[in-house]
């Protein structure tokens, strides 16, 4: 089993390049108010982000395996990666190792410098002022989100391993509640989140709209509150069936007079609560109910559209993608996503494998999303008007598609030639979307 | 017979980062690692150090015993391999004994080549490639007053400094017109060479050592202008080739190393090889090349290791490109890519003061790096050789990146690793 370690995260957006970091660490490290001892490097300049450069205490450090002299090594118990003074030689090949600028030599004391982590109190950290440098473990971001109220019942009857009560669960208690919830047919009602006898399975206000009506009925009630003056979130759990098919209309309508909402996809690619039909969403190939595998048939014949990306191209406030593999990604984009409902509609795209209805172990859930992300099949990325679409994981060296597919029950039956055509189908959405990522300006 | 699921010959950089990546991925399938060296393993690359004194034999293990009983990796040292039985899955070793394997990496390295100088053959020479020829080559250099360098590569650089720092005259004897061809161009290498100089090391650039004559205390080297060269010690560093003497009658495909495809696969089936052993493609050709540098050998390890274990996230093989991270005399050159080129579509941009002994030259083509040089800058080799990897497009950075290469690749690593 791997251990979670403590880590130095940057958050970008929230940098202003202010330099106190480099600042403190040249003071911790050296002594000195040269920034050229600072170990940690933040690249600020006009009208860009601030990037960094600075060890990552990488898990599998080439540094490590560049040197000759035994003199760098991964801690086991602080995850840190230990320089040792007295076994350098000095040749650099550590230098050659490390993709991020985390370890340079340093003229000034003849010799490589890295991140220590300052013995577990990095002094960086300290002196942020705007909290882009957080010194966390991914485990406490989950303990930090679990302080905050679930504002599910308990007992929603979900199917073992879903990743939808997961999402909906972490999604509630980072917006609060002050919010009104609308959950069209599909697997989120279905579990029991608008209730039983009369009892609703959430503690905050919840309807059940038609799968036709969501959007609408959401910019209604929003109108009714901002007239009585009182601001509240209107988010929308939908499956992708009342997303893309059935609720598409309303909501594309509501997102072209950008009504303030929150619309949230939960993408199992498709029905999966009445019994596992075909969606626009279900991926060409897929074993369905309605798309089966035998003599005429070898799963759904056509390809699934891109949500995500149709709904940027109605330039809305914010849209964006996101994999539960990857919490951190998500909870920085449901913040984002929520702050732009207050100005307008947002809408985010998240993955939701389905153990049951596609057919892979309930334990496997997580690995599944990761292995999404991984091979390309879904990206990361995110939108607004004036930055344009921004990948929030690099798309760069991704895995076969086949190293997806193979952990999944409904493709069991591909042949080579649908394997390489979803093979296409990756790296034809990728290089579509790239191209966006060079449009500041949509519409 | 012996048997073991990976077995993997060698137990330096390409073995060691091999093991790790199937251990990865098996943690139960028996690990093997055969080694000539008797010594726990250790980088030919630390070995001038030895010499030196900055580290010591003792010092320089890559591994703790704790590390193979923790991972479960048998090893068999102080054995060489000397025959491959592909047909039976085997591998025969000096001792005669066999073992089976399931899966085979040969990363047996290279060795010194030792030209066919008249007389050296008489001589006791010195060369430097394992732990026991450093011991050797520092206990000869405690005892000694002259002495002679063939071959201004790194070998024969490292091995001129570690002398002349320890009291001992040098003369570096060079066939070529400059020091370290292929990673620095002809001003570069003035520097570097200037600098031995300075330190009253004798630079014999452009000479051959015609022949060598044994004497009572040591030998004398007859060079192709006549002069004459009294050494008590002879340091050979004239190259290296790879190990494989073993492949003999086993069918493997072999041209200056072990031919292998972007998996680091032979022609037979189960046989990997990786590191200086291997000829695996080139980065900047269709030619398949012998790299023989430290970062490659464990680039290629890893890979050779993904694909015996079958690891899905396996990338191929990016190519070959020549690097080198050079520390003399106090002073740093770093070499990424070429060094030259004879490309007129190139754009070569060159910075140097020889006053402060510095250089800096960046060559670009079509708006992608194709090799950085310098002497006391300032730079992220890491980082350089992934913009020349991934063909990183700079045209709309080039200004940028021409006058501040750190500061503009460490933004761009930045922005596409987030
Ligand atoms: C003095 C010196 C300085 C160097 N400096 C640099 C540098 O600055 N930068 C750089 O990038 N590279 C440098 N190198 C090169 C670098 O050390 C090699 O590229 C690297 O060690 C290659 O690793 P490898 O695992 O492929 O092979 P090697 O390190 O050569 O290891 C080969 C292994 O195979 C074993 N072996 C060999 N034959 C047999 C056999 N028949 N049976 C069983 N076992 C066998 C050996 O015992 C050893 O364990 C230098 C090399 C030397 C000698």
């Amino acid at each position: 089993m791997g251990t979670a370690y403590n880590s130095i995260t940057f958050n970008q957006a929230k940098c202003d390049g202010c330099g106190d970091c480099m600042r403190a660490c040249a003071q911790a490290k050296a002594g000195s108010e040269d920034l050229i001892h600072a170990r940690i490097q933040i690249l600020a300049r006009e009208d860009a982000p601030v990037e960094l450069a600075m060890c990552r205490q990488c898990g599998d450090p080439k540094c490590v395996s560049n040197c000759p002299a035994g003199a760098l090594n991964k801690n086991p118990e602080s995850g840190v990666i230990d320089w040792d003074a007295n076994k350098c030689v000095n040749c650099l090949l550590c230098t050659v190792g490390c993709a991020y600028g985390g370890i340079t030599f340093d003229a000034a004391v003849g010799h490589v410098s890295k991140c220590d982590g300052c013995d577990g109190d990095p002094a960086c950290v300290k002196v942020c002022p705007t909290g882009a440098l957080e010194y966390s473990t991914a485990g406490s971001l989950y303990r930090r989100i679990s302080e905050r109220e679930d504002l599910f019942v308990p007992g929603l009857s979900a199917c073992q391993g879903c990743n939808s009560e997961l999402l909906i669960r972490h999604t509630l208690r980072n917006v609060g509640s002050n919010v009104v919830v609308a959950t069209p047919p599909g697997c989120i009602p279905g579990m029991g989140t608008v209730g039983y006898n009369g009892r609703t399975g959430t503690k905050v206000p919840v309807f059940h709209p038609l799968l036709t009506n969501t959007a609408s009925m959401l910019a209604g009630l929003k109108k009714q509150y901002n007239r009585l003056g009182r601001d509240v979130t209107m988010l929308a759990l939908a499956g992708d069936g009342g997303v893309g098919d059935v609720g598409f209309q309303s909501l594309s309508g509501a997102a072209e007079r950008n009504e303030q909402q929150l619309f949230l996809c939960v993408d199992n690619e498709g029905y999966m609560n009445t019994g596992m039909q075909s969606s626009g969403s279900t991926p060409a190939g897929s074993w369905t109910s309605t798309t089966p595998v035998g003599e005429a048939m070898q799963g759904k014949r056509t390809d699934a559209k891109n949500m995500a990306k149709i709904m940027m191209m109605h330039n809305c406030e914010y849209v964006a993608t996101a994999s539960l593999a990857f919490m951190d990604d998500y909870y920085e984009k449901l913040d984002k996503a929520l702050e732009a409902s207050r100005r307008g509609f947002a809408y985010l795209h998240v993955y939701a494998p389905c153990p049951t209805g596609w057919r892979f172990p309930a334990s496997d859930t997580i690995e599944v999303c990761r292995k999404q992300v991984e091979t390309n099949f879904v990206t990361l990325w995110d939108f607004t008007p004036e930055q344009g679409l921004r990948f929030t994981r690099s798309v760069e060296r991704p895995a076969p598609i086949s190293v997806y597919l193979k952990q999944i029950g409904k493709y069991k039956h591909l042949d080579q030639a649908q394997v390489d055509h979803l093979q296409r189908r990756v790296e034809d959405q990728v290089r579509s979307l790239q191209a966006f990522t060079h449009m500041s300006a949509a519409g | 017979m012996n048997a073991s699921k990976y077995l993997i010959v060698g137990s330096s950089h390409a073995a060691l980062e091999a093991a790790r990546a199937i251990r990865m991925q098996d943690d139960a399938g028996s690990i093997t690692l055969i080694s000539r060296d008797t010594h726990a393993p250790y980088s030919p690359t630390v070995l001038p150090y030895v010499v030196s004194g900055r580290s010591s034999a003792d010092r320089v293990s890559l591994r703790t015993p704790d590390y193979f009983q923790a991972e479960a990796i048998n090893r068999v040292t102080g054995q060489a391999l000397t025959r491959l039985l592909p047909a039976e899955q085997a591998v025969e070793l000096e001792d005669g004994q066999r073992w089976h394997y399931e899966k085979l990496l040969l990363a047996t390295g290279a060795t010194p080549v030792i030209p066919p100088v008249p007389g050296l053959d008489r001589i006791d020479y010195r060369v430097l490639r394992t732990l026991d020829d450093a011991i050797a080559l520092r206990d000869a250099a405690g005892k000694a007053a002259n002495a002679v360098v063939l071959g201004a590569g790194l070998v024969g650089m490292h091995g001129a400094e570690n002398l002349a720092e320890a009291g001992i005259a040098v003369s570096v004897v060079e066939m070529q017109s400059q020091v370290l061809p292929g990673y620095f161009d002809a001003q570069a290498a003035e520097l570097i060479r200037a600098a031995f100089d300075r330190q009253g090391v004798t630079m014999k650039m452009g000479r051959r050592a015609q022949r060598v004559e044994p004497q009572a205390d040591g030998c004398r080297v007859h060079l192709d202008n006549g002069e004459v060269l009294n050494a008590d010690l002879l340091l050979v560093g004239t190259g290296v080739r790879p190990v494989t003497d073993y492949c003999q009658g086993s069918g493997l495909d072999l041209d200056q190393g072990i031919l292998v495809d972007d998996h680091m696969a032979t022609n037979l089936p189960n046989i990997w090889a990786a590191g200086d052993v291997a000829q695996a493609r080139d980065f900047y050709s269709d030619a398949k090349v012998v790299t023989g540098i430290l970062p490659d050998a464990v680039e290629q390890g890893r890979i050779a290791g993904m694909a015996m274990v079958e690891d899905p996230a396996l990338q191929p093989y990016r190519g070959g490109v020549p690097i080198n991270t050079y520390t003399f005399y106090g002073q740093q050159a770093i070499s990424v890519g070429i060094s030259d080129t004879a490309d007129t579509a190139a754009q070569v941009a060159v910075d140097f003061d020889a006053e402060r002994g510095y250089f800096q030259k960046i060559i670009l083509k079509d708006g992608r790096l194709q090799g950085i040089s310098a002497i006391n800058a300032a730079l992220d080799p890491g980082i350089l050789w992934q913009l020349i990897l991934r063909r990183t497009d700079l045209s709309e950075v080039k200004a940028e990146f021409l006058a501040q290469p750190l500061e503009t690749g460490r933004r761009l690593m930045s922005d596409t690793w987030r």
